[in-house]
């Protein structure tokens, strides 16, 4: 079988197109690759879109963990907190046992156009309840960088701002949020970075695979059963990785550039790499 | 150790060279009731554990128990860190090409779906099973929706909290859950007939240990003691030989 | 263990609990808690030796060990841990039982890998499967702790290399002005100073060692994860004491006993920071001195 056919039948086997049944015996590299690869989907799915919506949740904690008001501030404590002090993959876990003790039910979620039923089933399964766990996960680190880039802002950029009669919404908008994004911008490239690498727990921890569509890490440790040999599996995954890191490190590092495109050469914050984060 | 997925590594001693065998070592996974399970105890307990140590003192054996996860307990026995496996292994040819296997123990029992109604969408539904047992493989070459858990005790909680429509097990394995769970819990569908038996795996180069093992349960067979203690474990209606 | 607990079918209510708690199995799930504090204990001074030794490595002037001292410190930064969990302990047995192959069987002509097979002869096993239990259980161990001591050991290779970095060239200096060779330099002035710099990396690096603790459960080791779910799932009539699915309790003990550690750690750390920052050339320091303690 050609490496074409291979790619042909377990392109997309992760998500359910392709041949039926995993491959067996006599495993080819080509299927290592193929079959791997084709597990990044998920990795992709759950690393893109926590990032996507716990951004926006980091930086809505960080203001809260900021406020004088201890009814907002002592809830963005305890959700960073929990969140940063215990291990993602007891929250796995528990996040998926919990899930289960809802009631099944479904409601109309008007919108506009059309109605969806959302069901609470949906919890139960990886594509939604682990992405939630996973958003929630990486808005609490994120949001404590957030919290302590805003701690970092220059006083006299705030005295300037007001100095100009800019106060509320539009100072943070225009002045402080840009600063603490400057400010925070190498820290979070290591938490995309570490919560892409954090995606491989997903099946590991709680969350069943259904018909044997899984991510990278699930398929890795399939070939690795069934041949007795680690030394092809968890090589391929590895080089896929670091595919991904060296990736995002270039596409963050684009957006730190226009962070600080106003910043005279000797001043601009470089990224460095560093294991602050992991959970 | 669920992960050190070591080796098929079939020894080809020169016949006749043997380690002095002190103590054989049993492992199990403990998480299969009434197979075996690990009682509140903490000891390996079930109608294995009896049976083991039966086999073992007929054989004049000295047998130390080992717990080992499902989904990795054929690459620990062909590597080395047990010499049996003794966990409610269906004989299969494809077991065999790794592996070999005494003689079974316990008959070939069908596999079974149970679901929470009568009328559960057992081709459409979805259906739990325990990776890499022979039913995880039947529910996915059949192209029913297979959920893989890793223990049979995840499989039956899909079940009841309505993860899955049915699950897919051994039919001994479930009865005791259907019959303790008050009519939540009920057989559905046709009993699918699956592996052949019931059998002690062991490494290839063992074939001493097997010859022991064999003459062991043939002689418990023919004295009516194993029959006896496969009514003690799984009740009135099991199949015994 | 006690003896109201004898026949637990026929006890009820607050009896019958607390007997399950004191239960055999319970109290290896008790007992798996001090498995993680033990793994932690061995995992911390060697992850640091690892890391010492890839700094070390770093900054050396032969080429060669730079360049591995630097890419192994790189190295946990583009792949997932859980994949080196994956590997290191299946690799590190292989080659053990490579090593112990050669030796012992020297006569063995065929060879040890064949396809995906990997043969050695028995008496190459280790341990040997006569072994007793115990050892096999402590040779896990010592696999599960050095899979963590070589990944953490990178982080902390990283760290250890950027905070010797950041020893003020001036007193480096100093010492070759005293007249002291490299080494005395390295060992007498940077070494002690460094530590300073590396605290906080080193301490939000024993924080993610503890996070990391539930990883032991992938490498088959019965831990806290193991007994949690061993122990809190269905129970049917076979058990001493039946009981329905009680993981999501389980894992909530499981929660709140990490983050406890966690938050001790913290305090324990920021008592560390302050007693290191003492007499140090550094912004704290400084403070601490203006505050006259």
């Amino acid at each position: 079988m050609s490496c074409y056919q291979t790619l042909l039948d377990y392109g997309l086997r992760s998500i359910g197109i392709g041949e039926r049944l995993l491959p067996k015996s006599d495993f080819t590299l080509c299927e290592h690759f193929v079959l791997i690869g084709s597990g990044f989907v998920w990795n992709f799915y759950f690393g893109i879109f926590a990032l996507m919506f716990g951004f926006f949740l980091a930086n809505a904690v960080a203001v809260a963990k900021a406020s004088h008001n201890p009814w907002v501030r002592k809830p963005a404590e305890w959700f960073i907190f929990i969140f940063r002090g215990s291990p993602l993959f007891i929250q796995f876990f528990l996040a998926y046992e919990s899930f289960v003790l809802l009631p099944r039910v479904g409601f109309d979620l008007p919108l506009g156009f059309t109605t969806i039923t959302v069901e609470t089933s949906w919890l139960t399964k990886a594509w939604l309840g682990a992405l939630i766990v996973l958003t929630l996960n990486t808005a609490a680190y994120a949001g404590e960088i957030f919290y302590g880039a805003l701690n970092s802002i220059p006083k006299g950029d705030i005295e300037a701002a007001d100095a100009y009669g800019m106060s509320g919404w539009p100072r943070f908008r225009r002045v402080m949020w840009p600063t603490i994004m400057r400010l925070a911008w190498p820290g979070y490239t290591n938490e995309a970075i570490f919560l892409f690498q954090a995606t491989t727990l997903v099946f590991f921890s709680g969350f069943p695979a259904f018909r044997q569509q899984g991510d990278a890490l699930y398929y890795a440790s399939y070939f690795s059963a069934k041949t007795f040999n680690p030394f092809m599996a968890y090589p391929v995954i590895a080089f896929y990785f670091i595919l991904i890191t060296l990736a995002l490190t270039w596409i963050f590092g684009l957006v730190n550039k226009r962070l600080n495109r106003h910043l005279p050469q000797n001043l601009k914050a470089r990224i460095r790499l560093r294991p602050q984060l992991i959970r | 150790m669920k992960k050190l997925i070591l080796s098929t590594a079939i020894v080809a001693l020169t016949a006749g060279v043997s380690l002095a065998q002190d103590v054989v070592r049993m492992g199990t996974e403990g998480a299969y009731p009434p197979s075996n399970f690990i009682n509140d105890k903490g000891e390996v307990d079930g109608f294995e554990r009896e049976l083991g140590d039966e086999l073992c003192k007929r054989a004049e054996l000295k047998c130390e128990w080992v717990v080992n996860e499902w989904d990795s307990i054929i690459p620990n026995l062909v590597s080395g860190n047990y010499d049996t496996i003794i966990a409610a292994m269906s004989i299969t040819d494809e077991r065999k090409e790794v592996i070999d296997f005494s003689e079974a123990y316990q008959p070939a029992t069908p596999s079974v779906f149970v679901a929470k109604s009568a009328d559960a969408d057992i081709k459409g539904g979805v259906i739990a099973a325990q990776t890499s047992t022979i039913q995880s493989g039947y529910v996915a070459e059949q192209g029913m929706t297979l959920a893989e858990y890793a223990t049979g005790d995840e499989t039956i909680a899909a079940v009841r909290n309505g993860e899955a429509d049915a699950v897919f097990a051994d039919g001994e394995y479930l009865a005791p859950i259907v019959a303790e769970s008050n009519g939540e819990l009920m057989v559905v569908g046709e009993p699918v007939p699956l592996g052949g038996g019931v059998g002690i795996g062991m490494r290839k180069s063992d074939a001493e240990l097997r010859a022991k093992f064999d003459a062991a349960i043939t002689s418990m067979k023919d004295d009516g003691s194993l029959n006896a203690m496969i009514v003690k474990w799984f009740g009135e209606n099991a199949t015994t030989w | 263990m006690f003896d109201s607990c004898a026949d637990p079918k026929t006890l009820e209510g607050l009896s019958w609990f607390l007997c399950f708690l004191t239960s055999g199995k319970q109290l290896l799930f008790y007992r798996s808690f001090f498995i993680v504090l033990i793994l932690l204990a061995v995992t911390a001074p060697v992850a640091l030796a690892f890391g010492f030794g890839g700094a070390m490595a770093a900054r050396s002037r032969i080429a060669p060990l730079s360049w591995f001292g630097k890419g192994y410190s790189a190295m946990t930064r583009g792949v997932p841990d859980i994949v080196f969990f994956l590997f290191v302990p299946i690799a590190m047995d292989q080659a053990l039982e490579m090593i112990r192959h050669k030796i012992k069987c020297p006569e063995w002509t065929d060879p040890i890998f064949r396809g995906s097979d990997f043969v050695v002869c028995q008496q190459a096993k280790f341990p040997l499967s006569t072994s007793p239990q115990i050892y096999h259980d402590l040779y896990a161990f010592t696999l599960a702790v050095i899979a963590f001591a070589v990944v953490f050991g990178a982080f902390a290779a990283s760290v250890i290399y950027g905070a010797m970095q950041a020893v003020p060239r001036a007193q480096m200096e100093t010492a070759e002005a005293y007249g002291m060779t490299d080494r005395q330099a390295f060992w007498r002035i940077m070494v002690p100073q460094m530590w300073t710099y590396a605290l906080p990396g080193l301490s939000n690096l024993w924080m993610i060692l503890i996070k990391a603790t539930p990883l032991l459960f992938i490498l088959g080791i019965q831990d806290v994860v193991y007994w949690a779910r061993e122990n809190g799932g269905y129970k049917t009539e076979h058990f001493d004491y039946p009981h329905p699915d009680w993981r999501v309790y389980y894992f909530l003990v499981l929660l709140v006993f990490y983050l406890l550690m966690t938050k001790g750690s913290e305090v324990i750390i920021g008592r560390l920071t302050r007693n290191l920052s003492h007499g140090q050339a550094t912004l704290a320091g400084e403070r601490m001195r203006r505050a006259g303690r």
